[in-house]
């Protein structure tokens, strides 16, 4: 068993034993998942804070969820509530819940970099990064790599069907968060990635970036595909400004019905969501059995669970060793 | 090898060096036909029994009593296995991961559920197992059988079944397989 | 002007180094005047004696870049706190940007800044802003502002983004004999951007300001000073684009000339990646290629001054998000050490960097009938400064002058330390530490 970090940033904190020893922990808590009673003691006595900064319910409420089925306390701090106040400095908020006492805080935010620096103020307790700004979103990775595996046919085994696996990752990559965990995540397994992106949507350096390729033609990459993971065109981050127009970015970019058939039988199709179908998925091909987008969400709570595990249950955060 | 229960961190990349071997593969096979026979003339009928082993220690030692039974008795005793990581008194404490996720597709009340593991040693690992089997449905009974006993418990658990019972010292190791059961130590590389 | 009663003064035992070179001597000052240079000076009685000894005693230096945040940021700085800071590190001059609340438009706010200077540890020359409020779309009233003695006028915190309007400043300036100083900074292109465009921003998902957004403004304003004959002083430039079209155009007599900031040739873009705000800079902190450039730039004189941008920003400021909080270091106590540490050159030439080229520039020396930047001779102001090439010491933000504590270097040990400050005649720093 590989160290676990202490917090959880980037998917560049996790080499791919770290990732491997994510994947197995999270089969444990999906059979805790499928019980009539699905949880566990394992983190009684521990206190977890979510502290959203941008509004997002589904994987709040993920966190949550994963935190109390293992009996955590969980604090809830959300954008607009009176404990989250505009102008209150970030430090200060960071201090308050301190001094309530938390093992573990979970943040999204719209800043890149508000976990790291949440990490360079706090003592004994662990940060997990649940979205920020641009940079990454971790947990996002994660359980698509476990919804990969688990399509795979993977079940108790390693990792090693990743190797070669050819992933290809479509939409605005400059500004998501997802792309950038993804491609740290599926490159750390030895898959190959592929970036399908119209020129303004790529980040302005792709220097050091673990990409096989990128192509501005999605469908000269389809039939090469194994896994094709969509991003949302990010509105709310301007990426509508890098495009002429939605219909343009579609007819190049979206996975349409006529381009799910080009698509490898065996190919599998996620997305992070929210999908906007229309835009960069069709309604069809969301129904489609190859979509997994609901196992996707599904698989979240588990990884979640397995996350706040290691982080929280390895005795590496302060305290007594056993000795 | 399941010595969940070391006083202290297994170092990474340490290994077992074995000094005596206790039991050999006849020995054990022998106690696993024994233990088969306790079982089945403790619970007669083995209607509602269901073998629970342990990840992973207990697990191979759990289908082996199946088998037996299965031979002996013509009874199709139901198997399990059970992680117990999640229930452990010591999480945060020190690493530990589940060594593979809890297989039990049958509603566990009212049944007789006899939790097989390789060695019984503090006890909290059954104390784990037995929050964890609550998860499961409320059993009648629960029993214990363990391949070696070796002392030094910290509860108050007592096994049914016992395969050998083993006066150890506490750093001293035990390993248990099919190909026999050695006393040694845990060399870091 | 207060009538400090200032002490007879002797400076003993250092080397006495300016634009006309270097030699062994005492400096003897009297009523803010140079009286005495020689070896071996008695000392008269009553007389403060500074010990000069191993050290270098060197015409003050000048900073064509300090903010000192008053009026309106008094909680990040002030005249008095900034001028300490400026003391400390060695300026007897600094260069006050506009970018307050009010910005320095007009003659009254001009005058509200000389006022709070009077008394202060440097000499405060102020920069007028180009435009009203420096919103980039009428001229400020320039000539009002000369009368009070402003030679320079900039925008800064931001660039003149109009050529049609810099044109006509340009123009105007030059009637008036005064130089303009631009922010290079075109915002189309920067929009939003809180760090340099490249690798470093990709990896990071932060927006990025790439080197054309000041390159661009940089070639714009070498055209129009071209066509225009007007002086133009390119205030932080930081990239290696940014310094060839500098080179070229100073070739080919155009009347250009740039100054440089420690921090865009000591740091990377690559400090940025734990997303620390004291690293947030504008212009943005660049790749090594663009350092490199840089310091070439200040060994072959296409970098006429090394300037601090002294920029202090209050503690929780610097606590936000890193694309939230506003960008600038400070820099006054430490550009010195920085560019003995750091720069291969001898101190000769890194004085002048930063003393009398810059007092040049800023039209504050003597051949402007100013005070500052020297020589070092009889009858001459004594706006002076003793510098230990060779002591060394730690950077603790803790112990500076200034009321922000935002610089890079905390914790960093550095070559070249002031061991006094002499600002007309008054010491105001002896051995490292002000007098007031």
């Amino acid at each position: 068993m590989s160290g676990f970090p202490t917090h959880l940033l980037s998917m560049d904190d996790l080499d791919a034993a770290a990732i491997a020893d994510v994947l197995l922990v999270t089969d444990s808590f999906a059979e805790v998942g499928r019980r009539a009673n699905p949880k566990v003691p394992t983190l009684r006595g521990r206190t977890v804070a979510t502290l959203f900064f941008e509004d997002s319910t589904r994987t709040r409420m993920s966190f949550e969820t994963a935190a109390k089925r293992m009996s955590a306390d969980v604090l809830s701090f959300a954008a607009g509530s009176s404990s989250v106040k505009k102008g209150e400095s970030l430090r200060d908020t960071i201090e308050t819940i301190q001094a309530i006492g938390m093992d573990a805080v979970i943040i999204r935010h719209s800043s890149s970099g508000v976990p790291a620096r949440v990490a360079q103020w706090v003592d004994n307790c662990a940060v997990v990064n649940a979205g920020d700004g641009w940079h990454q979103h971790p947990t996002q990775a994660l359980l698509d790599l476990y919804t990969v595996r688990q399509s795979l046919g993977g079940g108790q085994e390693g990792t090693e069907a990743f190797r070669g696996l050819r992933v290809t990752i479509v939409g605005d990559i400059r500004h998501s968060r997802v792309a950038r965990s993804q491609i740290t995540a599926y490159a750390a397994l030895g898959a190959e990635v592929t970036l399908v992106a119209p020129a303004t949507l790529l980040p302005p350096s792709l220097e050091g970036w673990p990409v096989a390729s990128v192509s501005h033609d999605l469908d000269r990459v389809l039939e090469r595909t194994d896994v094709i993971s969509l991003l949302r065109l990010q509105a709310e981050r301007g990426s509508g400004d890098y495009v002429p127009t939605m219909r343009e970015y579609s007819t190049g970019y979206a996975l349409t019905a006529r381009r799910a058939l080009q698509l490898p039988p065996e190919a599998i199709i996620l997305h992070p969501g929210p999908m906007v179908r229309g835009v960069e998925i069709a309604s069809e091909v969301a129904e489609l059995p190859s979509a997994r987008i609901t196992d996707q969400v599904g698989n979240g709570v588990a990884v979640r669970m397995a996350v706040l595990f290691l982080l929280l249950g390895q005795g590496t955060l302060g305290g007594e060793r056993h000795d | 090898m399941a010595e969940r229960e070391r006083s202290h961190t297994r170092p990474r990349g340490a290994v077992f060096v074995p000094r005596v071997q206790v039991m050999s593969a006849d020995d054990v096979r022998r106690a696993i036909t024994r233990m088969a026979h306790e079982i089945a003339e403790r619970n007669r009928g083995l209607h509602e029994v269901v073998l629970v082993g342990l990840q992973t220690g207990g697990v191979g030692i759990a289908r082996r009593l199946a088998e037996t039974l299965a031979d002996v008795e013509g009874a199709d005793v139901p198997v399990g296995t059970l992680d117990v990581a999640f229930y452990r008194d010591d999480i945060g404490l020190r690493p530990v991961l589940p060594e593979a996720a809890t297989d039990i597709t049958t509603d566990l009340t009212g049944s007789t559920v006899v939790l097989v593991d390789d060695v019984l040693f503090t006890g909290r690992t059954i104390r784990a197992a037995l929050n964890a089997l609550g998860e499961y449905g409320r059993a009648q009974v629960v029993e214990l059988a363990v391949m070696v006993d070796r002392g030094h418990r910290e509860l108050p658990i007592r096994p049914d079944y016992v395969g050998k019972n083993l006066p150890t010292n506490r750093e001293e190791m035990v390993d248990v397989s099919d190909e026999g059961v050695s006393l040694g130590e845990l060399v870091s590389r | 002007m207060t009538d400090r009663n200032t002490p007879e003064l002797v400076i003993r035992g250092g080397t006495v180094v300016d634009a006309t070179g270097s030699r062994r001597a005492d400096v003897r000052v009297s009523d803010g005047t140079v009286v005495e240079l020689g070896e071996g000076l008695d000392v008269p009685a009553g007389a403060t004696v500074l010990d000069a000894g191993g050290c270098v005693v060197a015409p003050g230096l000048v900073d064509l870049h300090t903010h000192l945040r008053e009026p309106g940021r008094e909680e990040a700085e002030t005249v008095a706190s900034g001028t300490r800071a400026a003391a400390l590190g060695g300026f007897t001059a600094v260069v006050a940007m506009p970018n307050t609340d009010p910005p320095l438009d007009s003659a009254e706010s001009v005058r509200n800044v000389y006022a709070l200077a009077e008394d202060a540890l440097a000499q405060v020359a102020v920069a007028g802003a180009i435009t009203v409020g420096r919103a980039g779309e009428r001229l400020a009233p320039m000539a009002e502002l000369a009368a009070l003695g402003v030679r320079l006028f900039t925008d800064d915190g931001d660039g003149v983004q109009s050529a049609g309007l810099m044109r006509r400043a340009l123009q105007y300036a030059t009637g008036l004999g005064v130089v303009l100083g631009q922010h290079c900074e075109d915002r189309s292109l920067a929009a939003g951007g809180s760090m340099h465009e490249g690798d470093w921003s990709s990896r990071l998902g932060l927006p990025g300001m790439p080197a054309e957004a000041e390159e661009v403004m940089v070639a714009r304003d070498i055209a129009l000073s071209r066509a225009t004959g007007g002086r133009v002083h390119f205030l932080h430039l930081s990239t290696a684009g940014s310094i060839d079209l500098v080179r070229r155009a100073r070739s080919e007599g155009v009347p250009v000339t740039a100054e440089v900031a420690p921090h865009h040739f000591t740091l990377t873009d690559a400090c940025t990646s734990g997303f620390d705000p004291v690293f947030k800079v504008n212009p943005p902190l660049r790749p090594q290629e663009d350092v490199d450039a840089v310091k070439q730039a200040l060994a072959d004189g296409t970098a006429d001054a090394i300037a601090t941008d002294h920029a202090p920003h209050a503690p929780e400021l610097k606590d936000l998000p890193f694309d939230q909080a506003p960008p600038g270091m400070l820099g006054l106590q430490t550009a010195l050490a920085l560019a003995v540490t750091e720069l291969d050159l001898p101190l000769e030439r890194i004085l002048a960097l930063l003393s009398w080229q810059p007092a040049a520039i800023a039209m504050l020396d003597r051949a402007h009938g100013g005070a500052q930047g020297g020589p070092v001779a009889e009858g001459s102001p004594a706006n002076l400064v003793v510098i230990d090439p060779a002591a060394t010491w730690t950077v603790d933000p803790v112990a500076f002058a200034s009321r922000s504590r935002n610089t890079p270097y905390a914790g960093r040990n550095l070559t070249g330390q002031v061991r006094h400050t002499v600002r007309r005649g008054e010491p105001v720093v002896i051995d490292a530490e002000a007098t007031r």
